[in-house]
């Protein structure tokens, strides 16, 4: 019978009532583990932090180490001062500040202590650690800082600061508790588990004085800090601070990578900041001042600046075309029957298109790319045919995201044929005169500077590349890389369609498109200049870009340059990126004069207005890091519709 | 039978109800109550408050137990305002609850739906509706709809849960809610609609089904916490023993063969279970759940909690360290101190003593309800009153199980210990309606 159940249901609640005492008789009366001796003594949690690792470069010259720093807290309830003007003269505060700080206190707790002063320095410390005796309830814990002794690479190291409301509440396993340091950007935020460690737990017994009284069951409980590794990155910390000093004045990206390894040598973006301002007291301070520089320097341009490529694309159109069969390097196009101008004699082949970065040639080139399917209706032989170029040049890590070790790395744009039908709203709507901007590497194009470096390494290792880094290893070379960092990426383009694109690089640079100045003797530079459209949109100058590798054979370094509004891809850029080689394979400089013109040469966007910035942005009093300008124009290179004509280029 | 005056004749004459124009005469407020029990929830809520105060006392600063500002200030606050329910509930009269109750059903169901779009973000579940200081759970008050609106169901005559669509009703009634709460975040409040298997082994239930689904549970946990050949060893050892213990006649070839498949059922489970657990889900996913059987794999988190717990509670000895003199539970030893580790203070403070009084208390609570349950006359108020019983069986023992180590830590609260007005209240409504329909039961035996 079904009433029956009852006994049932009674007999398992009582059952498990008497589980349950007899296992709290356990714990209670017969496991004496628990029990504390004395009555009163309880058990103390103390929690160690660990030492968050440190950053070394290629060389193991070290880039970020921690210095000791004070916090001050204060107990409110024990608090006894007997004159406040002067305690606050000692601490360097106002008594408005004091006042601020102890409400806050008290309203947290009267009991418990809170904090008080941040990171006060050695020196500060010293100065007040003997007068602190005569304040009552302050106790000072030893704490640490980031310090950056080598002074660059801000923006690819991020920073470390106090852990965020929301972080706080958004983990996933509670770690971080408030107060906490929390790397908040750059490889601080993408190694931060390996840098931060393991916090460690102690578990103490102490009497009703506070006294401790050894450690808990043995320390069977406790868990011990594991410090953080030390980061070692692929950045050359002295070829870095060169490129930064030619990248003065100058708004823009250098980058470079050693191509059979896919290490980033250099990562610059400027205008650039001093990193310890984002580790002192001053954060706030700091961080509202960059934020409100015109030129954006909290901006990590080799990897969040979105460009357009200009020319340097047309040496993925003359890969892919080969590839693809449409292209052979002896054929030779004229200007007729390009609406392109061009700048150069015309009737090149192959080397000479890239040698003078030739317009109408490559507008054939892609022409012939987009209708080489046998499809009648142009319409649907373009569908096709930006389908297939789309496939092969996202083989170069076009696409989507590199996968570099950065938290913040932008996507880009690699049109697809779904992005034009969506445009054109519609299948079928658009066709290769619509879209021929691409072939010269305009039009809806958007690409990182890391990515048109990490296309140089690629021609430099005439066919794979390394997905670009900059973990060389933690705690010692080589350790905890993942497989991603070392493994061959192919582009599934034949090894001898690079030949004669290489050859043009070379003669581009001895005798093209690039200014002879930037031919320095003994380094073999080959390159292709690029001047994206810019004053097309209301801007006096272009952005200058330049890629190369060096040397032509065996190559050592693969460099991307773009300096905004700077013109011609020629000069500015090409200068820079054939310095940074040289400063690389020589270890020196021997070209002074041409350093010496780079480094006086400035190309903020000046005194000229146009376009007027939307709205004006008031002008920062203490930006005593760079002059004030008008707002940076680098987001303005987004072109304003689908159907945008190229018409220059080099 | 409280002071209310009682027409003389009432019990001599069975009387047609004709002139029944005033329902309350018939349904009178407090009368036929259920002392026994009504004086067991008062200890509770008695010993709740003052636990609720100790453990958030503070010896350096010593506050009032009236004090406004702190846990048993509010607590007090929220006591009044449950009396104040509680005496709406006994005025109502108590086919109320029954006509009402797929109402009370889907509204409940609205405002779930409403606080995933317009509710707030506490502690990482989406699952509260603010309003000023005062924040209210709807997944507290989904038990008492849910459990009134499966009395509703199931007291429809010709319900059978031996049949197949009656039982997959009764399922989406329960589960409608649950995904609802879970897609809120609240993984532990879900839990708790599974006492309502209680209910429903009494209302016919077969057997097989809660066995089946406590193997589940059990093998799930074994899956997460030793490898799998140990378990697929226990599981043909298992077999083997039944079968050697079987009565001889019983061992044809058709039960040893159903075994077999019983077996390696339970194999492929506890191997999907694995896969699911270690290929499908994120690692962090897997850590939260591994964490629910293993705290010692986040000795900072959760491990942590229950560390302390049972310092805690293992600290209390025998007669425990005495009212506000525990050290353990006061300040952060004992996270959530005033919520789900309330037991810690009960323990430390009162030693074993205090535990089994409030062990005890609840057992002789819940088994009165069933006793009262089984006395019913209508089977709506027999089928809420299990529900009743299950669903504060199942908060007591999850909520002490954890903070002595014997259950996965579910953050749920200790029925009219824990502090918060949202648990109090829910837990009030759900016990004082059944003493409502209870104490029709009594009127309508006299009559």
């Amino acid at each position: 019978m079904l009433e029956n159940r009852k006994w049932v249901i009674i007999g398992v609640f009582c059952l498990l009532g008497l589980v349950y005492l007899a296992r709290l008789f356990y714990l209670q009366i017969l496991d004496d583990t628990y029990s504390l001796g004395a009555s009163k003594n309880s058990i103390k949690r103390v929690v160690e932090i660990p030492y968050r690792g440190q950053i070394y470069d290629r060389n193991n010259q070290l880039m970020v180490y921690n210095t000791p720093v004070y916090d001050l807290y204060v107990t409110p309830k024990q608090v006894r001062i007997a004159d406040t003007a002067s305690f606050c003269r000692l601490m360097a505060i106002t008594p408005s500040e004091f006042d601020s700080i102890m409400g806050l206190a008290k309203n947290f707790s009267s009991v418990k202590p809170s904090l008080f002063l941040r990171q006060l320095s050695k020196e500060d410390f010293a100065r007040i650690q003997d007068a602190l005796v005569d304040y009552h309830g302050f106790e000072p814990v030893i704490s640490s800082m980031r310090t950056y002794p080598a002074n660059t690479l801000a923006n690819a190291l991020g920073y470390v600061s106090e852990i965020t409301r929301n972080q706080l509440e958004e983990q996933d396993l509670v770690y971080y508790r408030q107060g906490d340091y929390v790397g908040q950007n750059g490889l601080e935020k993408y190694y931060e588990e390996q840098l931060r460690g393991k916090r460690g737990v102690k578990f103490m017994m102490q009497n009703v004085r506070g006294i401790n009284k050894g450690s808990w069951k043995n320390g069977d409980y406790d868990t011990l800090a594991v410090s953080g590794k030390n980061l070692i990155t692929t950045i050359d910390v002295e070829l870095q601070k060169y490129a930064d000093s030619l990248m003065q004045n100058k708004v823009g990206a250098v980058l470079a990578i050693e191509p059979s390894t896919g290490e980033i040598l250099v990562s610059a973006s400027a205008p650039t900041y001093d990193p310890n301002m984002l580790s002192s007291r001053s954060f706030s301070k700091s961080y509202r001042s960059l934020l409100r520089n015109p030129y954006k320097p909290l901006i990590n341009r080799p990897v969040m600046a979105s460009y357009r490529p200009g020319s340097t694309f047309k040496l993925i159109q003359a890969l892919v075309a080969q590839q693809q069969g449409s292209l052979s390097p002896h054929m030779v196009y004229g200007h007729a029957g390009s609406p392109m101008r061009c700048h150069c004699r015309g009737g090149n082949d192959l080397r000479g298109a890239v040698q003078y970065s030739c317009n109408p040639y490559f507008y054939q080139v892609f022409r012939k790319f987009m209708y080489f399917n046998g499809e009648q209706n142009t319409f649907k032989a373009s569908a096709i045919g930006l389908r297939e170029w789309h496939d092969m040049a996202e083989k170069f890590g076009m696409g989507d995201r590199l996968g570099v070790d950065l938290p913040s790395e932008r996507r880009g744009n690699l049109p697809t044929p779904e992005y034009y039908n969506k445009a054109y709203r519609g299948e079928f709507r658009w066709k290769f005169s619509n879209v021929y901007s691409l072939s010269i590497g305009e039009g809806e194009l958007l690409i990182t500077p890391l990515k048109l470096a990490n296309l140089a390494a690629t021609i430099a290792n005439r066919g794979w590349y390394i997905t670009p880094h900059f973990l060389k290893g933690f705690g010692k070379v080589g350790a905890e890389i993942p497989s991603e960092y070392t493994q061959h990426n192919e582009t599934g383009i034949e090894y001898k369609y690079y030949l004669p694109v290489i050859d043009g690089m070379r003669a581009a640079v001895v005798h093209g498109t690039v200014d002879q100045r930037a031919n320095i003797p003994g380094i073999d530079l080959c390159g292709k200049t690029g001047t994206a459209q810019n004053a097309k949109f209301g801007h006096k100058f272009d952005h200058s870009i330049f890629i190369g590798f060096a040397p032509m054979n065996n190559p050592k370094i693969a460099v991307a340059v773009f300096v905004e509004n700077a013109g011609w891809g020629g000069e500015a850029a090409a200068f820079v990126a054939s310095l940074v080689a040289e400063r690389y394979l020589k270890g020196k400089t021997e070209a002074l004069s041409l350093d010496k013109r780079v480094k006086a040469s400035s190309f903020y966007p000046p005194s000229y207005s146009a376009p007027a910035p939307k709205r004006s942005m008031p002008a920062p009093k203490d930006s005593s890091h760079k002059p004030q300008a008008p707002k940076s124009l680098i987001t303005d290179t987004r072109p304003k519709s689908a159907t945008s004509v190229a018409v220059s280029g080099n | 039978m409280a002071g209310f005056p009682v027409p003389e004749n009432r019990h001599r004459h069975v009387q047609p109800v004709i002139n029944n124009t005033l329902p309350r005469r018939n349904d009178p407020f407090a009368q036929n109550i259920d002392w026994i029990t009504v004086l067991l929830y008062l200890c509770c809520i008695g010993l709740g408050w003052v636990n609720v105060y100790a453990a958030v006392y503070s010896p350096e600063e010593q506050t009032s137990l009236f004090d406004m500002s702190t846990n048993s200030g509010k607590q007090l606050m929220w006591i009044g305002t449950t009396a104040i329910l509680i005496i709406c509930i006994l005025v109502i009269n108590h086919t109320f609850f029954d006509t009402f109750a797929f109402v009370f059903y889907g509204f409940m169901l609205l405002m779930l739906i409403l606080v995933l779009v317009a509710g707030t973000n506490i502690n990482g579940s989406r699952s509260w509706f603010k309003f000023g200081a005062v924040s209210i759970q709807p997944a507290e008050f989904a038990k008492v709809a849910t459990a009134l609106a499966l009395a509703k169901y199931l007291d429809v005559p010709g319900i059978n849960l031996m049949k197949r669509k009656d039982l997959l009703y009764v399922a989406g009634i329960v589960i409608l809610p649950c995904i609802l709460i879970l897609a809120s975040n609240e993984t532990g409040s879900t839990l708790v609609f599974a006492s309502f298997i209680i209910m429903l082994y009494r209302e016919g239930l077969p057997g097989w089904i809660p066995a089946a689904g406590i193997a589940a549970a059990g093998l799930f946990i074994f899956a997460l916490l030793f490898p799998k050949l140990y378990i697929f060893l226990g599981i043909v050892a298992l077999l083997l023993l039944i079968v050697l213990l079987m009565p001889r006649y019983n061992r044809s070839i058709p039960n040893l063969l159903a075994l077999g498949v019983l077996g390696i059922g339970m194999m492929v489970y506890v191997t999907g279970v694995d896969f699911f657990v270690n290929s499908v889900l994120q690692k962090h996913q897997r850590n939260r759940i591994k964490v629910l059987v293993d705290p010692t794999i986040d000795p900072l988190g959760v491990g942590w909690n229950v560390t302390q717990a049972k310092i805690a509670i293992g600290s209390g000895r025998l007669q425990g360290k005495g009212f506000l003199e525990g050290t353990q539970t006061k300040f952060d030893f004992v996270p959530e101190q005033s919520t789900d580790f309330i037991f810690c203070t009960i323990g430390e403070e009162h030693g074993f003593i205090g535990s089994l009084v409030v062990v005890v208390l609840f057992i002789a609570l819940i088994s009165r309800i069933v006793i009262l349950a089984e006395k019913q006359r209508t089977k709506f108020a027999r089928v809420y009153g299990y529900c009743v019983a299950g669903i504060i069986f199942f908060h007591v023992m999850i909520n002490i199980g954890m903070t002595i180590g014997l259950m996965p830590v579910i953050g749920i609260p200790l029925p009219f210990f824990s502090y918060g007005g949202s648990s109090l209240w829910s837990f009030s409504i759900l016990l004082f309606i059944f003493l409502k329909l209870d104490s029709r039961r009594t009127a309508l035996t006299r009559r």
